[in-house]
Order: structure tokens, then C-alpha cells, then sequence
């Protein structure tokens, strides 16, 4: 391995109200989540799930069908598609867009997508201003920080912290640290030329983005400014709008334990004649910034299915100790660490797919039925195949060629006579984190012959 | 990029477009519609009110109204309530008064689809939010929406779900109302 995880990591764990805040905020995820899926509760849960995945792995299988199908709907509806093959070419066009429309101000409301494009850094480096409209990404904006939780980008942060941040009078309670940031944003929301948001999913036979949220934020910015951008992976499609009976039941359970969030939006082109307000223009920027790479391998397209809801983070046992920030990329938890190596490349963080217990909790929880245990061994055989250590390879060959000979096998009569494995060499460091059992004093040749069998 | 989605598919232009799973439009929920809209509307810290008939809603209204800065859509039922739309009236009223489309009683929600008698901003922009909502028009839950309008982007522009207050959980997951949209939600149910 030629990297190795993070010093955050370390930090982390070394900090006691980190811990706390991580486990309680992830803890209370996970049980309003468990709450909202019971039997007695919703009795057709894993059938949704079921569902969602059948959904999601047909749109995928035909996905060049569907972003044509989108894009005509779009069309139709007085909107433009933006294909982005690139982070680059997806900045660039809404750097370009903003400069030619002369817009100084954008509303942002949060979005994972633009997170992984460096959206904000190449907009100010344009000289326009992008603020990020959603509590938490208006909090570690301010600090210059990345989300540290899909869902909870401020998880990390106390309530002094915020208000340091926001530079409240003393006595800040939630509610006023809220009131203070809503007063600046409307603000920033009644003068913005530019909206952008992400989508959650984006809906073939409507050419719609549909936005799930709970502030308003998502709402403002895709209604109060005269264009709103939307910027979405092209894995984002569903087929009809009917399937978001299915879609819309799992992701505000599997994120919030909402049955519906506060906030659902169907956005479907520009406003129409005589409607009073809604955009004049209305794109659609396609991203694929690496997408059609997982899509190439038919085992692990199924990468593709999530959406986002951040379930697989608050019930791993490793997110829940090592917190956001140890991950080297923007998604986090189990998923960041099947996404990561497949977006970046598997030489970019060798060590990622190897830091999980295999528990199996993340494949459980998910509401797309993603096989996030199954991917990560795949990840780390292939980066066993490429980057192992020699000597391990030769190793393991060896003891395959061993135990696939019984006369040869035979031999080894004499470690087994030991009893135990000796903790030295290249084991020391293997056993110094595992149990083995002790060895059996006879093989089963042994005791065969021994009962007079052979 | 359309061409290298078909090469990671390998698949060719003469492929044809496949069915997707049926949809799955299932009604879970029986029983009587208003009760239950009612229920969870309330859990999520909205306000109830019912009125027998339009007359009654109007009176009724026009009590709640009475001294406050009011914006109000072009529905017929609301006429003469409140302003009429424009952004900077959303900006400075103290109640944004609208009517819905359509309720969904499982979850509590207001179904508002955009139309030229509707404002997106009305419904937004004030600290304090009325629907006004036939009682026919409460549906059992989404699924029952969607079997009623397939494709929403037919008719409209934009069609939007709401369930409760605007809230967050973003300080220390402390809930707070109120951030962006409306902190209080008010429905009048007209009909008997």
C-alpha cells in the first residue's frame, strides 16, 4: 500500500466532544430511521426497497435511452440539457453563463455534485459570489470547510461554534443563530440573478429535477431568481414520475425518519405563460466527470443506484468512530469508500476499501439495495491483484498450491505440531490485531487411516 | 458523452427501448381520509381549521387576517383578502394565503401545483402560511396522487409537496421552524 489513512483519523478519535457529537447526531439518524421502517409501521419496506433497486438498475442498464428521453422532455418544456463530460467543462459553462448574463450573486442550496466539482472555488475565482443557502453549508462556508455527513453537513460544529462563526451576541440559542442566518440569506435570495441547486432525481418522461429538502432553501433558490441552473450526475434518472411513489417513501425515511421530507419539488422547465413567478430559464447541466467509467463494469454499476440519503453512514461502526473529515473525498462513509477508488482511480487511496469491519450494516440499511460489502471486496481484490506485496502474492500462492496437493500437505505434519501459529515474521504484525484458532494435532487423513478406513 | 453512455452499456442505437418495471402505485392507507390528514398534519405542528362552506371559510378568514400585512393568489375563493402578487408584497407580508391543489392524508402534506392563479412565492416567502383546500380534494396519500396525475409536467411548471413547517436540525440537531419558508402552517378544510 502506498498511502495510509489519514492523520485526521487519529485526531478524531482523540477528540472526546467530536466522538460525542458524531456517535449522538449519527445515533439519532439511525433510530428516527428505525422508527419509520417497521413492520407495524410500513409493512411493504423491503418490498419498496426491492423495487427501488429493479428501478434503478433497469435505468442504468438502458441509461442512454433515458438522458434522450429527459432531454426531449426538457426541450419540450422550454428548458436546455448541458451534457458536462468534465468538472471543468460543467464549471465552465456556469462560469460562462453567469458572465454573460451579467450575474454577480448565485444562491446555491446544497448539493453533493457541486461539492465534487469545486463549484464555489471556481465562481469566486470568476469574481461571483456563490452562497450556499442551506443551514449547515451556510456554516462551514463560512469556515471554509467541506460537509462533513451527506445529510448533515454540520454535524461536527457546537452551538458555539455556530455562533462564533456568525459572530452572535452572547446568550445565541438555535433558534436565534437560525432567525440571524435566515435574515442574511433572504437577502441574498431576493437579489440573486442565479439559482443552483442539484437534483435528487431527475425524471425522464417529465424532463423534471425533483429537490428534496426541509429548509425552503431548495424552493427559493429554483423560484426567487430569474434562471435557475440545476447540476446532476447522469445517474440521477428515473424513468416516470410515478416512480417517485417508491423513491420519495424510502430516501426521507432512510435519511431524516421523515416519511416525506418538508419539501418535495417537481421542477419541470421554465414558467409557463401567466404564471406570475418561476424562472425564465431553466438548464439542466448533465454531469459525468467519471460516471460512465462505473458504468462500463457491469459488477459494480450498481455504485450508481444511491441516492444520497447517508443511511450507510450513520449505521457504520468506522464513520461513526473516524467522522467525516477522514475520508479523502467528498462522500464519505461506506459509500464514499466504493465510490472514491472507482471516481479517483484505486491507486488514489489504496487503504480506503480495507478500512471496514465487513459488518454489513451499510448493505442492510440501504434503500436501493446496493451491495456495498460485496463492492468492497471486489475493490480490494483488485487492488491486491495490482499493488500487493510480492511476497504476500507468492505466499498465498504457495498455500494454495499446498492445500490443493494432499501428499505435499502431508508433510506439513510438523506445524501443525506446534499448536499454535508463531506470532513472528511477517505474521507479528497480522496476529497482533486477530485470533486464530489453534491448530488440529491431526489432519483429517490422520484420523482416517487411524480408523482403519483407508 | 450520449455516445460514451451507449459504449459503457455496449449497447447500439438499434437497441430498442426496453418497458421499466410496472410502476408500483399501491394504496396502504383505508379509512376516512380527513381524519387521518387531519392526525398527521397536526403531528407535524400544523393548524386545523374546518368550515362548512365557502361563506363560512371567508368569514372565518377574514377573522384570522384581521391587522395583518396579507398577500393572497388569484383563487377565486380568496378574492379580496390580501394583496395581490408581487415579490416585494411576499417579502414584507406577515401571512401568505393560498389555495391547494390536493392533500395526502397519510403524511399530512399540501400538494400545490403551479398555475397562472398561484404564486410560487406566496407560499414561501411570509413567516406564516394559509391554505385553503376542498375536502374532496384530500387524497389517501401519494400514490393515489400519482395514479390521479401521472405526469404533473403536462400541466404545470412546477408542482410542489409540502409537509409541515419549514424546519432544520443543523445546530447540534436541535429542530428549529421556520428557517427558509414558512415557520407556521395553517390549513382551512372547506366542506362538509
Amino acid at each position: 500500500m502506498k498511502s495510509s489513512p489519514p492523520h485526521k483519523i487519529q485526531e478524531t478519535l482523540a477528540d472526546p466532544k467530536l466522538q460525542r457529537a458524531i456517535y449522538s447526531a449519527t445515533g439519532r439518524l439511525a433510530e428516527n430511521r428505525r422508527k419509520t421502517v417497521l413492520p407495524e409501521v410500513l409493512p411493504d419496506f423491503q418490498d419498496l426497497r426491492e423495487h427501488a433497486h429493479n428501478i434503478k438498475k433497469h435505468t442504468l442498464d438502458h441509461l442512454d435511452v433515458y438522458v434522450d428521453e429527459f432531454e426531449r422532455n426538457v426541450l419540450a418544456r422550454g428548458g436546455i440539457v448541458i451534457w458536462a463530460n468534465t468538472a471543468a467543462e460543467a464549471c465552465a459553462f456556469i462560469g460562462n453563463l453567469c458572465r454573460e448574463r451579467g450575474v454577480k450573486l448565485v444562491v446555491k442550496s446544497k448539493s453533493m455534485t457541486s461539492e465534487e466539482i469545486h463549484l464555489n472555488k471556481y465562481l469566486e475565482k470568476d469574481g461571483i459570489e456563490a452562497v450556499e443557502t442551506d443551514l449547515g453549508e451556510y456554516i462551514i462556508q463560512l469556515t471554509g470547510e467541506t460537509p462533513y455527513h451527506i445529510v448533515a453537513p454540520a454535524l461536527h460544529k457546537t452551538l458555539e461554534q455556530v455562533a462564533d462563526v456568525l459572530h452572535a451576541p452572547p446568550g445565541a440559542t438555535a433558534e436565534s443563530l437560525t432567525a440571524m442566518a435566515r435574515a442574511t440569506l433572504r437577502e441574498k435570495f431576493l437579489a440573486a440573478g442565479v439559482g443552483i441547486t442539484g437534483a435528487n432525481f431527475l425524471v425522464a418522461d417529465s424532463g423534471a429535477v425533483v429537490l428534496v429538502e426541509n429548509e425552503g432553501n431548495a424552493r427559493l433558490s429554483s423560484s426567487a431568481p430569474r434562471i435557475h441552473i440545476a447540476l446532476a450526475g447522469i445517474e440521477k434518472l428515473i424513468p416516470r414520475a410515478q416512480d417517485l411513489a417508491v423513491f420519495l417513501k424510502l430516501l426521507g425515511r432512510s435519511g431524516t425518519g421523515q416519511p416525506l421530507t418538508v419539501y418535495t419539488s417537481y421542477l419541470a422547465g421554465t414558467r409557463k405563460p401567466g404564471e406570475p413567478d418561476g424562472p425564465d430559464e431553466f438548464y439542466v447541466v448533465l454531469l459525468d466527470n467519471g460516471r460512465t467509467k462505473i458504468l462500463a463494469d457491469a459488477k459494480k454499476r450498481q455504485s450508481l443506484f444511491c441516492i444520497r440519503c447517508g443511511a450507510c453512514l450513520n449505521h457504520c461502526p468506522v464513520y461513526r468512530k473516524i467522522g467525516g473529515y477522514s475520508y479523502p473525498w467528498v462522500y464519505s462513509g461506506p459509500i464514499g469508500k466504493i465510490l472514491t477508488p472507482q471516481f479517483m482511480g484505486r491507486e488514489h487511496d489504496p487503504w480506503l476499501p480495507f478500512a471496514s469491519s465487513l459488518c454489513g450494516a451499510c448493505g442492510e440499511v440501504c434503500p436501493v439495495k446496493i451491495e456495498i460489502p460485496k463492492i468492497l471486496l471486489e475493490l480490494r481484490q483488485e487492488i491486491a491483484e495490482k499493488e500487493g506485496d510480492r511476497a504476500e502474492h507468492l505466499a498465498f500462492r504457495m498455500f494454495s498450491w499446498v492445500m490443493r496437493h494432499p501428499h505435499v500437505y502431508e508433510q506439513f505434519r510438523w506445524v501443525r505440531k506446534m499448536g499454535k501459529m508463531p506470532a513472528a515474521g511477517p505474521l507479528k504484525a497480522w496476529l497482533s490485531q486477530r485470533d486464530l484458532p489453534n491448530l488440529p494435532q491431526k489432519s483429517f487423513r490422520e484420523l482416517w487411516r487411524e480408523r482403519g478406513r483407508s | 458523452m450520449f455516445s460514451s453512455i451507449r459504449q459503457a452499456l455496449g449497447r447500439s442505437a438499434a437497441a430498442p427501448a426496453p418497458n421499466p418495471p410496472a410502476a408500483r402505485l399501491i394504496n396502504t392507507f383505508s379509512g376516512d381520509p380527513v381524519a387521518k390528514f387531519s392526525e398527521a398534519f397536526t403531528a407535524l405542528n400544523g393548524k386545523l381549521v374546518l368550515a362548512a362552506d365557502p361563506a363560512e371559510a371567508r368569514s372565518k378568514l377574514e377573522t384570522m387576517l384581521a391587522g395583518k400585512r396579507v398577500v393572497a393568489s388569484r383563487a377565486p375563493i380568496l378574492g379580496g383578502l390580501g394583496e395581490e402578487y408581487s415579490r416585494e408584497a411576499c417579502a414584507a407580508a406577515d401571512i401568505g394565503l393560498t389555495s391547494a391543489d390536493f392533500a395526502l392524508a397519510d403524511t399530512g402534506t399540501l400538494v400545490f401545483l403551479s398555475e397562472s392563479k398561484e404564486s410560487r412565492l406566496i407560499s414561501l416567502l411570509p413567516p406564516c402560511h394559509i391554505a385553503v383546500i376542498q375536502r374532496q380534494r384530500i387524497l389517501t396519500g401519494l400514490d393515489e396522487l400519482l395514479s390521479r396525475i401521472p405526469n404533473p409536467s403536462v400541466q404545470s411548471s412546477a408542482m410542489v409537496l409540502v409537509t409541515g413547517p419549514s424546519r432544520t436540525a443543523d445546530i447540534e440537531m436541535r429542530l428549529v421552524r421556520g428557517v427558509h419558508g414558512p415557520g407556521e402552517i395553517v390549513v382551512m378544510v372547506v366542506g362538509m
